[in-house]
């Protein structure tokens, strides 16, 4: 699979190491993604990374990516500019499945950079509000400072549909929110366990907590639906890079019910 | 209006106990309120009392030479403020401010002692549901010792 052209539209700083881009095709334009599905980025002379869509175009071809600067593919997007072009490829991958959440509450559980692919997710819960029962966001994040997105944070808290519930890890005197871990806050999430879809991404630890605690509150395994990262290279199945047990991140996943993968979580990563 | 007994039986820590542990209980606490910024525990003092959130929302801090009282975490409704108040010197470690106004049971700290220590059951219920508490607090200790979401590229 080839890559496409897309030219970097523009570009918002979320954090000292963290950039938004919104991109375009130039010519030809790739299927339009599901909220959870990952698209490969190539800078050209660099490399190539799986990055999951933090924005979708609808319809207007244009994505949005959020991505860190960990290494050196990460750094180079991380430092594009608008005008530059990069390689797309995709989408690629199962994606989160709101429709399974259809007449159930639906809460979503994000840490850190984990609330970049479930950001279509939430646009999308909004967009069909009516679709489901109580909406919960809850947000864990390292300090105030680290918060993203935090202007659709704010606008999101401000509507009486939605709960939205943010913790950090650290903070300051000044922070009037909570301190502590985000599965403290699941306790107080206003949903009705039983009958609730949760959709939960963030680093593998974090997520293994939620989804034991969302479990032991009543919600099924099945209903419990994580967004897995391993090392993705062909985004396809075919290298084998991110092979866990019989599963393929990039193609079986990289969302999975906890069923699938509570023991596969406890498998190393080589 | 709720009885002590009945608001006991409300809360997370105590939803599960029998009737008549909570009753056995309930001579021990009474209805306490806190205003925004109200100081709850003061780390080293007595800790006489501890306290069952229903309502509000309080922060857990420590001083700290030259950082002041660094915010440890925040506590809300089912939530307990005081875990030091079992074990001798029967002292609190860290401090405690109501951040929004809080409603609370307030539980006498030696009179349940000496309850638990009279009722066996009602003392192994109870410890036992403070050890759960203590295990989610150092759960989430070593979560917040992780740094999570920290960059850790190499």
């Amino acid at each position: 699979m080839t890559p496409v052209l897309y030219r970097v539209e523009a570009r918002h700083q979320e954090l000292a190491d963290t950039v938004t881009i919104r991109i375009a095709p130039i010519a030809g334009q790739l299927a339009d993604p599901k909220p959870g599905q990952f698209e490969m980025l190539l800078a050209f002379g660099v490399g190539e990374v799986p990055i999951s869509i933090s924005g979708l175009g609808n319809g207007s071809g244009e994505l949005e990516h959020t991505i860190r600067s960990v290494g050196a593919v990460t750094k180079a997007l991380c430092t594009t500019a608008v005008g530059d072009v990069i390689g797309v490829r995709g989408p690629f991958g199962v994606g989160w499945d709101l429709d399974r959440a259809t007449g159930h509450d639906l809460l979503i559980v994000a840490g850190g950079l984990g609330l970049a692919p479930l950001r279509p997710a939430m646009l999308e819960a909004l967009t069909n509000r009516h679709r489901f029962g109580r909406l919960v966001l809850l947000v864990g994040a390292r300090d105030p400072g680290s918060l993203m997105f935090v202007r659709e944070l704010e606008q999101w808290r401000g509507r009486f549909d939605i709960d939205v519930a943010v913790t950090v890890d650290a903070a300051p005197p000044s922070w009037r929110g909570d301190v502590g871990v985000v599965t403290k806050l699941l306790s107080r999430a206003p949903v009705d366990f039983g009958n609730t879809t949760a959709v939960v991404c963030g680093p593998e630890v974090m997520m293994r907590f939620v989804a034991a605690g969302l479990a032991d509150r009543g919600v099924p395994p099945g209903q419990i639906l994580l967004s897995m990262e391993r090392n993705m290279r062909c985004a396809i199945g075919h290298c084998g890079h991110c092979q866990l047990g019989p599963e393929f991140v990039c193609k079986d996943g990289p969302v999975f019910p906890w069923d699938r993968m509570e023991k596969l979580m406890l498998v190393r990563e080589r | 209006m709720k009885s002590i007994r009945d608001l006991l039986g409300e809360h997370l820590l105590f939803r599960d106990f029998h009737p008549d542990l909570l009753e056995l209980m309930a001579g021990c606490g009474h209805n306490v309120h806190f205003a925004a910024g109200e100081q709850i525990l003061t780390e080293g003092a007595p800790a006489n009392e501890f306290y069952l959130i229903r309502s509000g929302k309080a922060s857990v801090g420590v001083t700290v030479p030259n950082r002041g009282t660094v915010l440890i975490e925040t506590l809300g409704p089912d939530e307990v403020i005081g875990v030091s108040w079992p074990f001798p010197p029967y002292r609190w470690e860290f401090s405690s401010t109501a951040i929004d106004p809080t409603s609370a049971i307030a539980m006498d700290a030696e009179c349940l002692r000496n309850k638990c220590d009279q009722e066996p059951l009602l003392g192994y219920q109870v410890f036992k549901s403070f050890a759960r508490l203590m295990r989610d607090r150092l759960q989430a200790t070593r979560l917040q010792l992780l740094d999570l979401y920290g960059n850790h590229a190499g």
